[in-house]
């Protein structure tokens, strides 16, 4: 129907313009009128952010799910020397992009309130972010996906400085630092590609689809894959570069958290799926073990991290890890149920951690702390509240029913065909999530209200129903009725597998198993 | 007939010169020295484009001393646009600082012309003259504030540590002219690449890059940099740190792929090690720095380690890359130093990194620009500063070089720290004190470059032809 249209660079571009028209507005008018745009901002932000919210609906209803190939494809030439734009969209990318399309609404509404100084700011760096996790997910070419990749981090940085909590400078630094680290070595990963096309074809090329052709020896691939992995281990993040995620969470403003751990965290995975894989698949197959160990140790070792918290944000970030273990773990198994469990879980955990940030946001908009042993016996006061937390902690332990428990099951079916060893220990990664999501959840909801400080908490607002009310929907809709993710994911993975082992020299380590 | 054609860029300049000395009797009192500003700005833009209008023409001019090329065309075109935009930088400054002399203007049109010669040079003497024409208008105009200390000290500085490469140079020169029997480049190329490479042209050969790393501030021939571009008038600072740079990174190109060229294996260990150590001393010697033009002196000696990344590939591409990086480096190096023009309190210039904090609340545009101007030296994309990196690198990554590539990405980062905190600075920190309202032709610079860097390369129908325009300069040496 709208095939023909530039859908994905209008995803792209929209959120640019509100960005743009709420910083020219705001340099325009005179002080005086400067308060009012402080006040419309957020409702400018919002409108724009559902109208990217409706065309990525529309994105994917026009989808064809059957297609296992690119849609919506644009080109057009850019820098010349076979660096072009290029975008489109399979059956991975696009359920990245209406994920983002619809948090990034969701966390404009949460922020009108929380945030107190510089609104219009926040709303322009917020829009820039969502036009450019958009962009990575709609490019084609390597350098276009590479700028949006990278750019992420101005408005990151921002976020978190300007509007951070106490130690917000030092977890600005480490965040930004951390994944530079990693992008760059990607860049010289990059480059490396982008000459040895110019060898191979004829002409240097950075388009996505033509360097799955590339003949790359299997000494340079294990270095090439090395390059990329530094990367995408940062974003995603993997034990033991995860150190920066906890204190980037802790600092970051309650929209800031959900946004890292719904989207960016998920660039990891994307781009082991992007590209690892497709590119590299006999360095894959040959480091796929080691992904495996760091996968388990991630699960067991930060869910037990985790326990010892006192700050309920540090503890959902160390749980994040511990999710983001079994999406590297089933994108490794290279079987179906394993990859589609892996971006299964990567679209459920976007919205559970994302509604679990959202919902210590609620109580830290109340009483300004996020200190586990302040709280206690909060389902007097704030029932709904915690019928609402009650939903999300199950959904983080992966209780059937909910998404999280789909997309956990579907990895450890797809790790238990390649080595039953591998799934036992993410099973007791499952149970120790329990044990700290339980003890959070008790901690905090039940018990004795003991704090006197607690008697003035009010239940949720109009507002934060809305916020927690709608990712309650998707996220029990998700996990009775999977089919809505997979069937769209399904042509695309399936075909993913059947090029990957084409291209394997190694056997994969599924054969046989 | 046609040498004056070719040599019109030159001429131009020359006769400039005369022409302002002869009018400053004349013309007197106030005005002087705005009148001779203007005429020079005019006329530096003229000699930027005048090239283009007469249809790039080619050829060797003063009995081959002096080769007009695509690349030359190039080089005087960035030359002398940044050196206009210099000195309408001065303008308000030394209004302020009561340093207002027309002489400023003469000393920048010999610096250009002598520049205008460094990038045309076919000949070892063409080359020396251009050199020192240029370095000798550059010593005074550090010290052009002769009352202070700080502005004498730097052109002191400059002038001895300059001698004493100048006479590295003219060493080296004398070797490859002992060894060679030749002073054109021609002779010198076709001398080596029949009768070989041997000990005495690569003794030449090192001594005249140890000369000429010195004028682009390459490690470990860096000394100099931190205490002169802080010494210097800031004005003088942001013109030292652009056009000199780009012509001296010229000349360099046009020696190394013309008469050395057979030296490659030579001369490709030497800038890859230039280019190393240069990205390490100026990332980490940037670390510690509180002074904003320290930052940038040792930024720019980074930023010429990256830029010698490319040459060191010793391909058409790698020029070209090389090129883009320097002229992209020239755009941000412009901007910055308008902004740090812009810093001016009621009691006068100040220049600390602390002085910008809450920038982003008391003065919203500035801090934008100059947020894009560190994000682009950083080389985050979309900037344009991240263009200059990846055309820099491919080429040397397609060489083979990858380890020195990994090496640069790695700078990079730590660079990044310190870019970072000037970030920090302008956003996360309150608003210490308002700077007093800028003049606008400084705004209009800043304002410029930074849409230039923000927007330049999102735009195919600038990027696709500035490339063509790249590449028959970068063939042009080949």
């Amino acid at each position: 129907m709208f095939s023909n249209l530039p859908i994905l660079p209008a995803l792209v571009v929209i959120p640019l313009i509100g960005a743009l028209f709420l910083a020219f507005v705001s340099r325009l008018t005179r002080a005086d009128g400067r308060e009012q745009t402080e006040r419309n901002a957020p409702r400018t932000a919002l409108l724009v952010s559902l109208i990217v919210l409706l065309l990525s609906v529309v994105l994917v209803i026009d989808f064809d799910p059957t297609n296992p190939g690119f849609q919506f494809v644009d080109e057009a030439p850019w820098l010349g020397n076979g660096i072009d734009f290029r975008m489109g969209v399979d059956g991975i990318s696009v359920l990245f992009i209406v994920l983002t399309a619809f948090l990034t609404p969701l966390c404009i509404l949460a922020s009108e309130t929380s945030i107190k100084k510089r609104k219009a700011d926040y709303m322009i760096a917020f829009l820039l972010l969502e036009s450019l996790m958009i962009g990575v997910f709609c490019s084609l070419d390597l350098i276009l996906f590479y700028i949006f990749f990278e750019a992420v981090l101005i408005p990151m940085f921002i976020i978190i400085g300007v509007w951070g909590g106490a130690n917000r400078v030092y977890a600005s630094y480490k965040f930004f630092l951390y994944t530079l680290l990693g992008s760059v070595l990607m860049l010289a990963a990059i480059l490396w590609l982008y000459a040895q096309s110019g060898t191979q074809f004829g002409d240097p090329t950075t388009d996505m689809r033509a360097l799955k052709d590339l003949d790359i020896p299997g000494g340079v691939q294990t270095w090439l894959w090395l390059a990329f992995f530094a990367s995408f281990a940062v974003k995603m993040p993997m034990w033991p570069v995860h150190t920066w995620l906890p204190d980037a969470h802790v600092q970051a403003p309650t929209a800031g958290s959900v946004i890292l751990a719904g989207i960016l965290l998920k660039l990891g995975g994307y781009g082991f799926l992007r590209f690892s894989l497709p590119y590299f698949p006999d360095a894959s197959v040959q480091f796929a073990p080691m992904i495996f160990t760091l996968s388990v140790i991630a699960i067991i070792y930060t869910s037990l991290v985790a326990y010892r918290q006192t700050d309920m944000k540090k503890l959902i970030a160390y749980s994040s890890v511990a999710h983001m273990g079994f999406v590297t773990m089933g994108i490794f198994t290279f079987n179906l149920q394993g990859i589609q469990g892996g971006v299964f879980q990567m679209i459920s955990h976007g919205l559970v951690s994302g509604a679990l940030f959202f919902c210590v946001g609620v109580i830290y908009d109340r009483m300004h702390t996020r200190d586990i042993a302040f709280y206690g016996g909060l389902v007097k006061r704030m029932p709904i509240f915690a019928a609402f937390f009650l939903l999300f902690t199950m959904a983080n332990v992966g209780l059937p029913g909910t998404s999280g428990f789909i997309g956990e099951i579907l990895t450890m079916i797809g790790a238990y065909q390649v080595s039953p060893w591998i799934a036992a220990g993410a099973a007791l990664g499952m149970i120790l999530s329990a044990m700290y999501a339980l003890h959070l959840y008790r901690e905090t909801i039940f018990g004795e209200q003991v704090n006197e400080k607690l008697d003035v908490i009010t239940d949720v607002t109009a507002r934060e129903w809305l916020i927690l009310g709608s990712l309650a929907f998707f996220t029990i809709l998700l996990g009775v009725y999977p089919a809505l993710v997979t069937d769209l994911t399904e042509a695309s993975v399936a075909q993913l597998i059947a090029d990957f082992q084409a291209d394997t020299v190694v056997p994969a380590l599924a054969e046989g198993n | 007939m046609e040498a004056v054609s070719l040599m019109a860029p030159e001429l131009l300049l020359a006769a400039q010169t005369l022409i302002v000395v002869v009018m400053s009797l004349f013309v007197k009192g106030e005005k002087q020295a705005d009148v001779m500003r203007w005429i020079a700005i005019a006329v530096l833009v003229a000699f930027a484009l005048i090239g283009f209008v007469l249809g790039r023409p080619q050829g060797t001019a003063f009995n081959g001393l002096l080769k007009v090329d695509d690349f030359g065309h190039y080089a005087k075109l960035i030359i002398g646009l940044t050196a206009a935009l210099a000195l309408v930088f001065t303008k308000s400054y030394f209004k302020a600082e009561k340093l207002d002399r027309f002489e400023f203007s003469v000393l920048m049109i010999y610096a250009v012309l002598g520049m205008s010669i460094m990038v045309s040079a076919n000949n070892l003497l063409a080359l020396y003259i251009g050199l020192e024409l240029q370095a000798l208008a550059l010593y005074i105009m550090a010290a052009f504030n002769r009352d202070s200390l700080r502005s004498s000290e730097a052109g002191l500085k400059y002038f001895v540590l300059g001698a004493l490469s100048s006479g590295l140079l003219l060493y080296g020169t004398s070797m490859i002219y002992g060894f060679t029997g030749h002073l054109d480049f021609a002779g010198i190329a076709s001398v080596i690449e029949t009768g070989g490479v041997n000990g005495g042209l690569v003794a030449g050969m090192v001594f005249m890059m140890c000369g000429l790393a010195f004028k682009i501030s390459a490690a470990p021939f860096h000394m100099w940099t931190p205490d002169v571009y802080e010494g210097s008038p800031t004005p003088i600072t942001g013109f030292f740190a652009s056009a000199p740079k780009f012509a001296a990174m010229a000349l360099i190109a046009r020696l190394l792929f013309g008469p050395l060229e057979g030296m490659f294996d030579q001369w490709q260990q030497i800038v890859a090690a230039l280019a190393l150590v240069s990205m390490y001393v100026g990332a980490i010697g940037a670390l510690s720095q509180r002074n904003i033009k320290r930052l940038m002196a040792y930024s720019s000696i980074a930023n010429m380690g990256y830029a010698l990344v490319p040459l060191a590939a010793g391909t058409v591409f790698g020029l070209k890359g090389m090129l883009i990086f320097m002229t992209i480096y020239v755009i941000s190096s412009i901007g910055i130093f308008a902004a740090i023009l812009q810093m001016r309190i009621r009691n006068g210039m100040v220049e600390q990194i602390s002085d910008l904090s809450g920038l982003s609340q008391t003065n919203r545009p500035m801090a934008l620009v100059l947020t894009v101007f560190f994000f682009s030296l950083m080389g985050i994309p979309p900037l344009l500063g991240f263009f200059g990196k990846l055309f820099a690198f491919w080429p040397a990554v397609e060489a083979g070089l990858w380890w020195l590539v990994v090496a640069a990405l790695v700078a990079s980062v730590i660079g990044a720290f310190y870019y970072l905190r000037v970030i920090k600075t302008m956003w996360f920190d309150e608003p210490a004190q308002d700077f007093v309202e800028s003049p606008r032709s400084l705004r209009w610079i800043t304002t410029g470059s930074a849409l230039t860097l923000l927007l330049l390369f999102a735009l195919p129908f600038i990027s696709i032809p500035a490339q063509s325009l790249l590449d028959s300069a970068a063939a042009a040496l080949f």
